[in-house]
């Protein structure tokens, strides 16, 4: 699905849990929020603006 | 009678509307963005705009470039189809203020049923029945709590400046109203609308049934009947039919006398819907909003009354008398073909390799699309409106599943399979179904 990076709710090296929101990407009027799926600090590879497509990386959290 | 129209909408809407003006030797003009270049209704117009970049904000929703259009080709009136400008009073006063023809209610009508809080007030001052809730906007958390507590739970939460379903919730309790109030609060800011909310009594096991009313210039206010739309998902409709199998001939008399009395209340002109909930249970109704535009699902009253509502628009905004006899006949079904995965209803747009529309009795598509386009996810998925007619509901059931099984779609994902689904599906052919309908199909 292609979407677009509508907000970025964490800040780049931020410390997450697990089910917080992390990126809301936008696509056809619908907003769809990105969810962490593991504790740990997160590295954002999007900005908002951006284009995203089926299988890029959007967030790594280590 | 206008000579041109320019249409401000883009898709199977902007299609359908020209459609009409060139049926009536009107000179269409179409606008479009650069990424809808190669749509039918650009080829369709007798004139196209090119008037910006994909994104709405810079090209279908950019009121200096729209009027730039209007003035490059001459139109001597705006047609605003649905979405976009069609409910934005203040667009409307632009589009007068440059001497051209508004084709939409007064931008005082707009105003007044835009605002849902205000709108609720004036419905129940002109004795439409209302639902239990807030009379005052709702600003903070707070406020938001001690109304549900008064109204009782469930409670209906959604922005008062809002539409479309966005930022709208349910709320069961506290924790509940907490989340549907962030989220509303999160859409009013971001769609640019009142950030005030609104909080009403929600009605479990409701049927959504609206009327279309048409204001004519006489200052009369037609009722032409009423479109089922219980068929939703996240509070959007996916299929509407017309007939309702759901209310008795004496809810529906009331119904459309209460609709009627509400155009009035605005001295309404042209087409416009009065969204109602009912229950079917109880065989009572309560106002919801009123829509001041000609709406999606409008073909399924076109099919049973065989009025031509975008006409009937245009001669109104021409200020032309127009004789309307409405007696509805038959049954009709509409099928929102969305660019959506029939599971979870997310988003698929793509570009169309195959795209070839059912034919035959009974059978109206209104379409945006064709073979080698692309479905941008700049906008709304609708990709065509699958129409069906039949003397009865059963028959038009029958041709609605032909139709649905002789639509062929490749590219983009499709919700047909789920329409395939529902068609087959107790509740639905059995009439008695409610809003819930499409989550119990799905849970």
């Amino acid at each position: 699905m292609v979407a677009n990076v509508w907000k970025v709710v964490v800040a780049d090296g931020e410390t997450v849990s697990d089910g917080d929101t992390l990126v809301i990407l936008e696509s056809m009027k619908m907003e769809i929020p990105v969810i962490a799926e593991d504790d740990g600090v997160v590295a954002i590879k999007v900005a908002e603006g951006d284009v995203v497509q089926e299988g890029d990386l959007i967030a790594v959290i280590e | 009678m206008f000579e041109s129209v320019l249409v401000a909408n883009r898709g199977e809407i902007a299609r359908r509307i020209i459609r009409t003006l060139n049926e009536m030797g009107i000179r269409s003009i179409a606008v479009h963005s650069e990424a809808d270049a190669d749509l039918p209704f650009v080829r369709e117009a007798r004139e196209s705009v090119n008037i910006g970049p994909a994104n709405p904000a810079q090209s279908y929703l950019d009121q200096a470039q729209v009027l730039a259009a209007a003035r490059a080709t001459g139109a001597q009136a705006i047609h605003p189809g649905y979405g976009f400008f069609s409910e934005n009073a203040e667009f409307a006063r632009a589009v007068m203020a440059a001497g051209l023809t508004w084709i939409g209610p007064s931008p005082e009508a707009i105003v007044q049923m835009g605002d849902k809080i205000n709108a609720r007030n004036l419905m129940e001052a002109a004795g439409v029945p209302v639902a239990a809730g807030t009379r005052e906007p709702v600003t903070a958390i707070e406020e938001a709590s001690k109304a549900a507590a008064k109204i009782g739970y469930p409670v209906m939460v959604k922005t008062a400046g809002g539409g479309g379903g966005i930022g709208m919730g349910v709320a069961h309790d506290e924790a509940g109203l907490a989340k549907a109030f962030e989220q509303a609060s999160r859409a009013a800011a971001r769609f640019g609308g009142t950030p005030a909310i609104l909080l009403e009594r929600y009605i479990e096991r409701a049927r959504h049934v609206e009327v279309q009313i048409l204001g004519l210039n006489d200052g009369r206010v037609l009722a032409l009947g009423e479109r089922d739309c219980s068929v939703q998902r996240r509070h959007q409709k996916v299929v509407e039919e017309s007939p309702s199998p759901g209310i008795t001939p004496e809810l529906r008399e009331r119904m459309l006398a209460a609709a009627a009395r509400a155009g009035a209340a605005v001295e309404y002109r042209g087409a416009g819907t009065v969204e109602c909930l009912v229950d079917a249970d109880a065989q009572d109704f309560v106002f919801l909003e009123m829509n001041t535009r000609l709406q999606v699902e409008h073909p399924v009253t076109e099919l049973v009354t065989g009025v031509d509502l975008v006409a009937a628009q245009l001669r109104v905004a021409a200020g032309e008398d127009v004789q309307i006899d409405a007696t509805p006949r038959g049954h009709a079904i509409e099928f929102r073909v969305y660019a959506e995965d029939p599971k979870r209803f997310l988003p698929g747009p793509g570009h169309i390799t195959e795209w070839s529309e059912p034919s035959g009795e009974g059978v109206r598509v209104d379409s945006g699309y064709e073979a080698g386009n692309t479905v941008t996810p700049f906008y709304d998925p609708l990709m065509a409106k699958l129409c069906v007619y039949g003397a009865t509901r059963a028959e038009a059931i029958e041709r609605g599943k032909a139709a649905v099984a002789n639509f062929a779609i490749t590219g983009p994902k499709h919700n047909l399979p789920f329409c395939a689904e529902l068609l087959d599906h107790p509740e639905f052919v059995s009439g008695d179904y409610d809003t819930g309908l499409v989550s119990r199909m799905r849970s």
